[in-house]
């Protein structure tokens, strides 16, 4: 690790002020940012800890939307969204380890967008609204590729709003190492249609399977999906499967998330 | 009531205490006064040529105590192999020099350049990033079939080729000519034996200090065995003579084989600490764990077997590519050859069998002995061999195996070894038994309901532990003797120490060895300590691997105890006025036989220090005996295992539903510690059957160089196995009969798994696929379905 100030702000306001210094970066719950600073791959000059500022954190349930402050850990979540939204719970449940969701963030997730995430995937088929400093931002406009976002630098996350779904699943198949997602795909069905976004599997980062939405709009139900199928083309390949094994997964899961979810 | 105290008794492990409560010393723990910090440069490239090096300005950055590069080390030793492995034509095999730091090239990602020594980690790590090198890159040696080809790029300029060795062993070429060509029936298999890093929990450490008063060195050090690294660094390396190199291995995290071997880091921590004058520590990080530890396994094997008519086994014929990497760390040459040609006979009588064995350098980390070592490889290749036979000839794969058994003991093997005792049906037999085969059908309908396939595996194995004589292994090109030895030192009030050269790095020894004492002397195991670690405090030992502490240095520690009992009757004698032929001794007191006269051990061993009344003139005084065992012969555990699974046609998702291990280890001194080693390595083997892989792309980058990519078992990944080790044959030529259980576990349970992957796709209808190489990930296993 390299020296760095760290700024310890309790009010987002304070916090956007740090940020302004030099090569400032937030730190949340540091699972993915500690790492790659205790591996020199990070090195920012000034870290601004979000952690004691209470106004992001936790969980507000209202008129069908679930709020959930950006600094609200994966463990918070996993209890207080049992009920108003179980596919999220389940979600941010499994999630690493205790350690992990005890520490690890909603808003440290969606900033870092990881392709193998999970939480990107819930926002996304969620149709959720993320929250900054400055502005809202709709899921389908923010994330931008793999560990790119719409975020603009100095820029927190400070809540994520979800309309809760009629209906919902997560399905992850768990990559065997990392626990991560090989292939994640999360289904939510609203009045309006059903949406299906897909983690793990895209060198574009999380994506919506459009086809599959169609179809499950039309008629909700796995039989649906037969005959749907995604090419292998622009897929993640490495040692944990292949393009063509991810796009198969995603159908598989896919049809699995229907059954779940009805 | 099960035994509580002595030898069958399941006490719990003593050494837990420290490990549990976080108070265990181990050679991070140890700090000394003025201690400085190392870091390595190492190289990121696999395979170059070092152009330029200039530490000059690293050197003056902040807190920097010096900087050492291969041009420090012109003129010493390089790290030494300690078995040379004689080919098929005679001819020695090619050891290339393995220096400290790069000499000029570098062979392996992770190969170390240059080593900063700093007041602190962090100036060290800082200036290690600022030293200036240059490295020509040349095309990297990877693929080991690739590496043999005519013109392809040397990983050592001055050897011919990669070729290590080309061995071969056993029957001779008539013999096998003969069991092919009158075979009924022909089996062949290719395989891969995957590469695996070893991850104990401990990350290796070594910490060097030396004593200008006495020109003394002191190495503290993560290993199994500090009188072999004692040894190989001072005589090979560094020149340093026993009586002034101390080596400590104090608590140590697990080895698993991979801490064996005298590692770039302890002879330079050692060198090092001389040059300053001062304390040098290196500890590992993960990363560089996965690019220094030495791997483990990476054999590529086409293994065959001929049948009779009566599906009798007739002959067997291997031939295997066994990656070295690099250089050849301390004892791998000989684990493709004599830790694995020796095995290949399996459980069975096959009359003619001959193993082939190229050995071959890459651009890869070292690799060497691993859980099983050599076992492991031959065990897979024989055992998923035997279950494709049975699959084509239609025959039950159990009824086979029964059929072709070694049924009579001792039985001399075409490949070499003479297996003194076993019962490989009885093993089998409660095998069946703990497995409710005959309810597997209904199982398998059940999983076939909720849209799974279930399959079910069988294996046998043999291993050849308590490695061993010393005059056969320095036949067959050891450079070392095998033999252990231990110290019985009875003190004045009857406690005892015993020294042992076995070293514990998780195994029990400190509440197994007692236990025996304890059951010899008839007092309780409170009484005695056991000492291990540390040269200055052990009369001599080989260390820990090869499931051989109990049998070997178990079986020093039992000669020394005899003695000691010897010497204790001739004090009792005395004491009691009789003749030492007539005393007995029995739950710690010394009887004259027949009468009702006695003197307890601690009279007795209070006299050997107090001789105020004591035969002076035929005995000294003291009670302390050190006894060294070279055993007559290996030992040779033995059992069946059996795996059931599930499997998800849909994702190729494999999940383990049961597992069963009945083991023959002779006696057994702890019962629960014997099945914790069977967990232990049960795990490890399903761990390689199902996810860890060791992987390296085609520039000889290692791709899975973390826990995001190396998958390691974890708790939810196996089942509540089912142990049993009830069928003992206890071991002929040990005074204990125990033959070794630390690696059954690791060499029994991977073809089990695939042999139970295979049956499930089978019996899907997947009849095409004939092998699934490990790791058996969901993605092999869909792909291995797409046909
Ligand atoms: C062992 C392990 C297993 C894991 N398994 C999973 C898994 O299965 N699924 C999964 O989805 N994730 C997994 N993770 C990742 C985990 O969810 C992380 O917690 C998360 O990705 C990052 O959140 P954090 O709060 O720790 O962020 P940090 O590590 O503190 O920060 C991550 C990045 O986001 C930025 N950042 C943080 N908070 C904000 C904010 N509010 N606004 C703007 N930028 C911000 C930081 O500057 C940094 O660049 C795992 C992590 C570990 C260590």
């Amino acid at each position: 690790m390299y020296s760095f100030e760290l700024e310890i702000p309790t009010t987002v306001a304070d916090a956007v002020a740090a940020l302004g210094k030099d090569e400032a970066q937030p730190l949340a719950g540091g699972q993915t940012l500690i790492p790659s600073l205790k591996a020199r791959l990070a090195a920012p000059s000034v870290l601004v800890s979000l952690a004691q500022i209470d106004e992001i954190k936790g969980v507000t349930i209202e008129g069908g939307t679930v709020t959930i402050g950006g600094g609200t850990t994966h463990a918070t979540v996993a209890a207080e969204v049992a009920e108003a939204y179980p596919a999220l719970s389940y979600l941010a449940i499994n999630i690493g380890d205790p350690a992990v969701r005890n520490r690890g963030t909603i808003g440290g997730s969606l900033a870092n967008n990881d392709p193998s995430a999970c939480y990107p995937a819930a926002a996304l088929a969620s149709g959720a609204t993320i929250v900054t400093n400055t502005r809202e931002i709709a899921a389908d406009d923010y994330f931008e590729g793999m560990f790119t976002t719409a975020l603009e630098e100095g820029e927190i996350v400070t809540a994520v709003k979800f309309p809760v779904p009629e209906a919902a699943a997560y399905i992850k198949f768990e990559q065997p190492a990392s626990r991560f997602a090989l292939v994640g795909v999360f289904l939510a069905k609203y009045a309006d249609g059903v949406r299906v976004a897909v983690t793990g599997a895209s060198e574009d980062g999380v994506f919506r399977w459009s086809e599959a939405e169609d179809a499950l709009s039309n008629s909700f139900g796995a039989d649906a999906l037969e005959g749907l199928s995604l090419s292998g083309d622009g897929m993640i390949s490495d040692l944990h499967g292949s393009g063509d094994y991810r796009a198969h997964l995603i159908a598989v899961l896919t049809k699995r998330a229907v059954k779940a979810a009805a | 009531m099960p035994k509580d105290h002595g030898i069958g008794a399941s006490q719990k492990r003593r050494e837990d205490v420290r490990f549990l409560t976080g108070t265990g010393q181990y050679t991070d723990d140890i700090s000394t006064y003025g201690q400085t910090y190392c870091v390595f440069l190492r190289s990121d490239v696999a395979h170059g040529t070092i152009t330029g090096l200039d530490a000059s300005e690293a050197e003056a950055m902040p807190g920097v105590v010096r900087i050492f590069t291969g041009k420090d080390f012109e003129g010493i030793g390089g790290l030494p192999c300690g078995w040379e492995v004689t080919d098929k034509n005679g001819k020695p095999m090619k050891e290339p020099a393995h220096p400290v730091l790069a000499q000029g090239k570098v062979r392996h990602v992770g190969d170390p350049i240059a080593a900063v020594v700093a007041e602190s980690l962090e100036e060290a790590r800082n200036a290690a990033e600022a030293i200036v090198y240059d490295i020509d890159e040349l095309p990297a040696v990877v693929d080991m079939k690739a590496a043999l080809q005519a013109g392809a790029t040397k990983v050592h300029d001055d050897l011919d080729d990669n070729l290590c060795y080309d061995w071969q062993f056993g029957s001779d070429q008539a013999a096998i000519d003969e069991a092919f060509s009158k075979a009924a029936h022909v089996t062949t298999l290719e395989l891969i034996n995957n590469r695996l890093v070893a991850n104990p929990m401990e990350p290796r450490v070594a910490l060097g200090e030396y004593n200008r008063a006495n020109d003394e060195s002191t190495l503290y050090t993560t290993s199994q065995n500090p009188h072999v690294i004692r040894l190989l660094m001072g005589a090979f390396v560094l020149g340093i003579p026993e009586h002034k190199l101390r080596v400590v291995a104090p608590d140590v995290g697990g080895g698993f084989g991979t801490k064996i071997f005298h590692y770039a880091e302890e002879a330079f921590v050692t060198f090092a600490s001389r040059q300053i004058n001062r304390p040098v520590k290196w500890t590992s990080t993960r990363s560089e764990a996965f690019m220094s530890d030495a791997h483990g396994r990476d054999h590529v094997t086409k293994i065959e077997l001929a049948l009779d008519a009566d599906n009798n086994f007739i002959g067997l014929r291997t031939d295997t590519l066994a990656n070295m990497g690099a250089y050849l760390s301390t004892f791998s040459s000989s684990v493709p050859t004599w830790l694995h040609g020796t095995l290949m006979a399996g459980n069975y009588k096959t009359p003619a069998i001959q193993v082939n064995v190229k050995a071959v350098f890459t651009n890869t980390v070292p690799v060497d002995a691993y859980r099983g070592a050599g076992r492991p490889e031959a065990t897979f290749q024989l055992e998923r061999l035997v279950d494709k036979a049975a699959r084509e000839l239609g025959v039950d794969p159990i009824a086979l195996r029964r059929q072709n058994f070694i049924d009579s003991f001792p039985y001399a093997t075409p490949v070499a070894v003479e297996y003194d005792t076993g019962d490989y049906t009885a093993t089998m037999d409660k095998l069946e038994e703990m497995i409710d085969r005959a309810g597997f059908e209904a199982r398998r309908k059940e999983s076939e309901a909720n849209g799974k396939l279930r399959g079910l595996g069988i294996n046998c194995y043999i291993e050849a532990c308590g490695i061993a004589p010393s005059n056969l292994v320095g036949q067959l090109g050891a450079r070392a003797g095998l033999y252990d030895a231990a110290t019985v030192r009875v003190n004045a009030t009857g406690s005892i120490s015993v020294m042992v050269g076995a070293h514990s790095h998780g195994q029990g020894h400190e509440t197994a060895f007692p236990q025996v004492v304890a059951e010899m002397l008839g007092i309780d195991e409170s009484m005695i300590d056991i000492v291990h670690g540390d040269t200055s405090k052990i009369p001599f030992g080989m260390g820990t691997y090869g499931s051989r502490s109990l049998a070997v240095c178990g079986s020093a520690m039992v000669r020394a105890t005899e003695k000691i009992i010897n010497k204790a009757k001739k004090i009792a004698g005395h004491l009691l006025e009789a003749s030492d032929a007539d005393i007995e001794l029995k739950d710690g007191q010394f009887t004259v036989a027949g009468t009702d006269k006695s003197v307890a051990w601690g009279d007795v061993t209070l006299a050997a220090y107090v001789p105020h009344n004591y035969p002076l003139e035929d005995i000294e005084p003291g009670l302390e005996e050190t006894a060294f065992y070279d055993p007559a012969n290996f030992t040779y555990p033995s059992g069946a295992y059996a795996c059931e699974l599930e499997l998800d046609p849909e994702t190729g998702r494999v999940t383990i539903e049961r597992f069963a291990a009945a083991d023959d280890f002779g006696n057994v001194v702890n019962p629960m510690i014997v099945e914790g080693q069977v967990h232990g390595g049960l795990a490890q083997g399903i761990g390689q059957a199902l996810l860890e892989s060791c992987v390296y792309d085609e520039n000889g980058q290692l791709l899975s160089a973390s826990y995001m990519d190396y998958a390691m078992p974890r708790a939810d990944d196996l089942p509540f196995y089912l142990v049993d080790h009830s069928c003992a044959t206890p071991c002929t030529h040990n005074p204990l009969g125990v033959k070794g259980c630390g690696e059954a576990g690791a060499i029994g349970s991977p073809p089990a798994v695939v042999n139970a992957v295979i049956d499930a796709l089978h019996s899907g209808g997947y009849t095409h696929v004939d092998h699934v190489d490990m790791p058996v990930s969901p993605h092999r296993v869909w792909k291995a379905m797409q046909g």
